[in-house]
């Protein structure tokens, strides 16, 4: 039981969603179970890129058990095209996108038939039954290639592989000055080029759809990040209105920005719904989830670094080629240019320029992927910054030392245009250097150099910063975006003193519940356990930009704290009635009101709910609710920041990677739970150390997927990861009033580039370079064997 | 998991499963490797023969000079069995190691072998241990040795219609030393490459040495060049390196996206001159 009044902000709370979540209590979306519900299975492509000659469903519909069964063409004019929210430039090659394939299929996995059948096994088994003649076109599977004269066309009708560029230049821009002249004009230039591997999203629970008549609804039940947003997009692209779609996200199960989409599954089973007037259910297999869901990362990174012999960066330059895959989905083209605005990082770049390539291939389309383009563009700045201070045989954080913007230069403009408020990055690299052991490990790396131990010692560095708490709407607006960034929220206060606070961002695992309870608790000055967050519904929470991000508590979390203060000011009226006193004369405490003065005459927030709803004494033209809405859109992003130190032990013989140590030291801010910001951390950083050391998806030369279940695409897990420290330094953001920045994409941006550039600090005296993501035991052997001319 | 349609029928003993095997039947034991054939739906058998419970095929026991290990015992139960630590403490080091847990309280030592997967843990300690594997089909029971019982990728050499029902491995005294090195790039994934070393130690010498390598070929492949050129040599650094540096004779790895053939190749000689020389303690 809690004490009224004491702090819950900043407690390290237990969060009160997980007794459920790991009871096999929640509610996923494959429990839900309707009357007369069937279940739908799709025919998805084994090529890369043919043309569909003929897709005949019918001896599918001769199967036991099977109830109905469509082509692409069948449900043409059902299920509209599927939508891409993210036009980057008025003149961006965007494809028709279809649900169910029509004509020709552009990725391994598209869909190309459905089939509804009485159980799950019974529509599965009759997949087998369709007939489908596919006449095979090119794959086009490399993306400078594709943009070659004469390449062979994902999309023929659009005469070209490319979909857009998208540039920013400080020169043109007037933040900065010309980045070709910088270049000219240094003592040193740098140039590398990363890639940035395609990874696959792969939450526990896969995506899962239900879709059924209720009332005068169509209700969908999804595993989707973006309930709000999936209900607007199916009005905008299926023939049925907004008002007559209820979008429900019950727990879902992880996302990672995997389920920010609107999938081809959930327009088809909406179309199947209301076709054949019964609920269906749709819960994709891994291997489905492998191939169809959407991928991220994908990029060529070709990276210019200028700088005079002191370490002084004087321009950059970042030329990109970004993987859109097959298609567009919501916001595929957006992804990288978040990019375009963290590639100078935490520096200060005289000049800078961006220059990205959306380049369309045969295969499964990317989109978000946790960090969205902040990953990729952190992993170059600071892999690159590593290369720089390698070359001027400067140390690396010295470097960084030499070109960050000091905590008494902020507010601080970048070069890409960006305010950042706060930031300390000399205190969380101070922290984090002396957690590190930092000294002691460089003295064992020199022995291990001369002793010309097997194993070698390498320490990686990673000073990052990000972009985050999508987002303010004005910003968004001159994006293109095809959207606001605001959040809602509603505080209901109960006749008996309970709150529920309806919040229009739906959590899928980020522990909402928990520190939404917490700020609730200590605005209202309620206790903990009296709070309900109520989410994930349309009908219930009806208004929200859902989450992705890392807007959650930076932005709708501010809204709850707005609706807080709305109760407490329409509280404050009542009580000062109650209590026959003017409402300035009263002070709001610890879910008290009193009389400034006298502090024994007061009423508690509930005493003054429980009079609000009986009505009987309300002041004239007091309305008998205390409920608010509020809604709170940033007028900035948030810019968490920290240092993340690595030290790795490498195999010389054997290619192997060890992470002997990690610290990170993050600046998210102020924090509502550690514990919270804790779980996020360790989550993220696994993640990015899983980009850095295990996961990609692999093509073969005919755009199979190679890597399409967990046996080659290799998700780590706890045995593979290191123990982490992780600890924080406190710098408030100012652009929002609890001083929050955000922390769910903070682990994966930083991480990610620490392992690397400790992996080649190792391999430096051999005189290697760079290795290519994941750094796999065959990659470092093959940079080890190369770098010695062949013989090793 | 979605498989097609199959029978299903438990059997209480050999003999109830011999006769209920036929050529389109699979037999089911612990399942994982069977199971994630028949989700993907790369195998349709009609029916599923469930030895799981068949009490001959169940547990370690004492024969003598040999143990006998029944072809159902997972291997979590082989791994904590004081028959196994005491008289082959190799069979528990591998198969402590074999994916995680989970795979380990279901999963068979019979079943690992029997589905003859190169790059399985314990194919290659079987053929390092000479094995015998007692086999039940409807002629009667015959024997196996392990060296004709890995015939290619994948196939071993049961009939559709036999069982194994126990491996049969010998006492190693003192003396014999041992280590597995299993390269993997993620705890719970298949190994790389492998490499499981038995080392009889002499006095200053190396007085015998069993080597099996994992996945460098389409079935487990015993070390014998390597275990020749160690035998009654010193037991040194120079003399186990030297020595390992035939690992590859007789191997033919293939590439994939784990590793090409040339890296796997590499990687043999490295894991059995480490596995010898921790074998060895030297």
């Amino acid at each position: 039981m809690t004490v009224v009044g004491e702090r819950e902000v900043g407690r390290g709370r237990r969060r009160k969603e997980d007794a459920r979540l790991i009871t096999g209590a929640a509610s996923w979306t494959d429990n839900v179970s309707l009357p007369g519900m069937l279940y739908l299975a799709v025919l998805r492509s084994p090529m890369a890129h043919a043309r569909l000659a003929k897709v005949d469903v019918s001896a599918a519909l001769e199967r036991p058990g099977v109830v109905a069964a469509f082509t692409g063409a069948d449900l043409a004019d059902d299920a509209g095209g599927l939508p891409c929210a993210w036009p980057v430039t008025a003149d961006m090659v965007g494809p028709d996108h279809r649900a169910l394939a029509i004509d020709e299929v552009r990725h391994v996995g598209e869909s190309v038939a459905v089939v509804v059948a009485t159980d799950r096994y019974r529509a599965a088994d009759a997949l087998e039954a369709i007939d489908v003649e596919y006449e095979p076109l090119p794959a086009v599977l490399d993306m400078e290639a594709a943009l070659a004269d004469g390449a062979d066309l994902v999309h023929a009708d659009k005469g070209t592989n490319k979909s857009y560029q998208w540039i920013f230049d400080s020169g043109e821009a007037g933040t900065g000055g010309d980045v070709e002249q910088a270049i000219a004009d240094a003592e040193v230039v740098v140039t590398r080029r990363f890639r940035q591997q395609r990874l696959i999203p792969a939450s526990m629970e896969p995506r899962s759809v239900v879709v059924g008549r209720q009332g005068e609804q169509w209700t969908m039940w999804s595993a989707t990040q973006i309930p709000h947003i999936l209900r607007l997009m199916l009005a905008l692209t299926t023939d049925t209105p907004e008002h007559e779609i209820r979008v429900i996200a019950p727990d879902v199960g992880g996302g990672f920005g995997g389920k920010l989409q609107v999938t081809p599954e959930e327009v088809v089973a909406l179309a199947v719904a209301k076709r054949l007037g019964v609920p269906v259910k749709y819960t994709e297999s891994r291997s489905e989830a492998m191939m169809s869901a959407h991928h991220g990362r994908d990029q060529i990174q070709d990276i210019t670094i200028a700088a005079d012999r002191e370490g002084n960066v004087k321009g950059l330059k970042a030329v990109l080629l970004a993987d859109m895959g097959a298609y567009l989905g919501l916001v595929t083209p957006g992804v990288p240019i978040l990019g375009a605005f963290m590639f100078n990082a935490i520096y200060k770049f005289p000049a800078y320029r961006f220059d990205c390539t959306g380049v369309f291939t045969t295969k499964p389309w990317t989109d978000a992927y946790r960090g969205a383009g902040r990953p990729e563009a952190t992993y170059a700045i600071e892999r690159i910054m590593d290369e720089l201070a390698a070359e001027l045989d400067i140390d690396p954080m010295d470097l960084r030392r030499k070109n960050w913007i000091k905590h008494e230069e902020f507010p601080f403009t970048t070069v890409a245009g960006l305010e950042y408020d706060s930031g300390n990055y000399e205190a969380a690299t101070d922290k984090a250097m002396a957690l590190f052991g930092h000294d002691a490990l460089r003295a064992e790396q020199a022995e291990r150099r001369d002793r010309g131990d097997t194993v070698q010692l390498g320490i990686g560095i990673s000073t990052y910063t990000e972009m985050c708490g999508l987002a303010p709407s004005r910003i968004l607006g001159a994006l293109s975006y095809g959207a606001g960034g605001w959040e809602h929220a509603s505080v209901r206060m109960l006749p008996s003193g309970k709150v529920e606070v309806v919040t229009g961002s739906s959590p899928h695992g980020q522990g909402h519940e928990t520190a939404w309870s917490q700020i609730v608790a200590d605005r209202l000055g309620v206790p903990f356990e009296d709070v309900l967050v109520v989410h994930g519904d349309t009908m219930t929470s009806p208004k929200g930009m859902d989450t992705y991000g890392s807007r959650s508590l930076a932005v709708g979390g501010m809204a709850v704290l707005g609706a807080c203060d709305k109760v407490v000011e329409k509280a404050r009226v009542i009580a000062a009635h109650m209590l026959e006193a003017a409402p300035d004369d009263l002070e709001f405490s610890g879910g008290r009101f009193s009389v400034r003065g006298s502090p024994d005459s007061a009423k508690t927030i509930q005493e003054v709910a429980l009079a609000t709803f009986a009505a009987h004494d309300l002041p004239d033209g007091v309305e008998p609710s205390l409920d608010s809405d509020a809604t709170f859109d940033p007028e900035n992003f948030s810019f968490p920041h920290g240092t993340h130190l690595c030290a790795t032990e490498v195999d010389t013989e054997t290619g192997e990677v060890r992470i002997r140590s990690y610290v990170c030291v993050d600046d998210v801010g102020a924090v509502i739970n550690p514990v919270v910001v804790e779980g996020q951390v360790h989550g993220g950083v696994a993640q990015g150390i899983a980009q850095a050391l295990f996961e990609e998806a692999v093509f073969d030369a005919d755009g199979n997927l190679v890597t399409g279940t967990f046996v080659d695409y290799l998700v780590p897990s706890a045995a593979d990861l290191p123990s982490i420290v992780s600890e924080r330094t406190e710098t408030p953001a100012t652009t929002n009033p609890l001083g929050v920045k955000g922390v769910g994409e903070a682990g994966t941006i930083a991480s990610t580039p620490a392992v690397v550039n400790a992996i080649v600090d190792a391999l430096r005296p051999y005189g290697v370079s760079d290795v290519d993501m994941p750094c796999s035991p065959q990659r470092v052997w093959e940079a080890l064997r190369t770098a010695q001319g062949g013989n090793q | 998991v979605i498989p097609a349609q199959f029978d299903y029928v438990r059997a209480e003993s050999v003999d109830e499963a011999v006769s209920a095997l036929t050529e389109d039947a699979k037999v089911l034991a612990g399942g994982q490797s069977l199971i994630p054939l028949l989700r993907l739906r790369l195998a349709y058998p009609e029916l599923l023969v469930d030895v799981s419970r068949v009490e001959e095929m169940r547990g370690v026991r004492d024969d003598g000079d040999r143990l006998v290990i029944g072809a159902a015992t997972t291997h979590d139960e082989v791994m904590r069995d004081p028959l196994i630590r005491t008289h082959c403490p190799a069979i528990a080091e591998v198969t402590s190691m074999v994916a995680d847990p989970a795979v380990r309280h279901r999963g068979t030592f019979g079943g690992s072998l029997a589905h003859a997967d190169p790059a399985g843990d314990l194919p290659a300690l079987a053929l390092a241990l000479d094995a015998t594997m007692a086999v039940a089909g409807p002629g009667g029971r015959r024997e196996a040795p392990a060296s004709e019982f890995f015939l290619d990728y994948l196939q071993s050499a049961l009939a559709p219609d036999e069982v194994l029902v126990s491996v049969s491995v010998p006492k190693l005294g003192d003396g014999w030393g041992h280590r597995y090195e299993k390269f993997h790039r993620t705890a719970q994934a298949w190994a790389v490459v492998g490499a499981v070393a038995l080392v009889q130690r002499g006095n200053g010498t190396i007085d015998g040495a069993r080597i099996g390598l994992v996945n460098v070929g389409s079935t487990p492949v015993r070390a014998s060049e390597v275990e020749n050129a160690l035998a009654g040599g010193p037991a040194t650094e120079d003399a186990v390196r030297s020595a390992a540096a035939a690992a590859g004779v007789g191997t033919s790895p293939s590439s994939d996206v784990n590793a090409s053939a040339a890296f796997r190749t590499h990687l043999a000689e490295v894991l059995t001159r480490r596995a010898v020389l921790a074998a060895a303690g030297i």
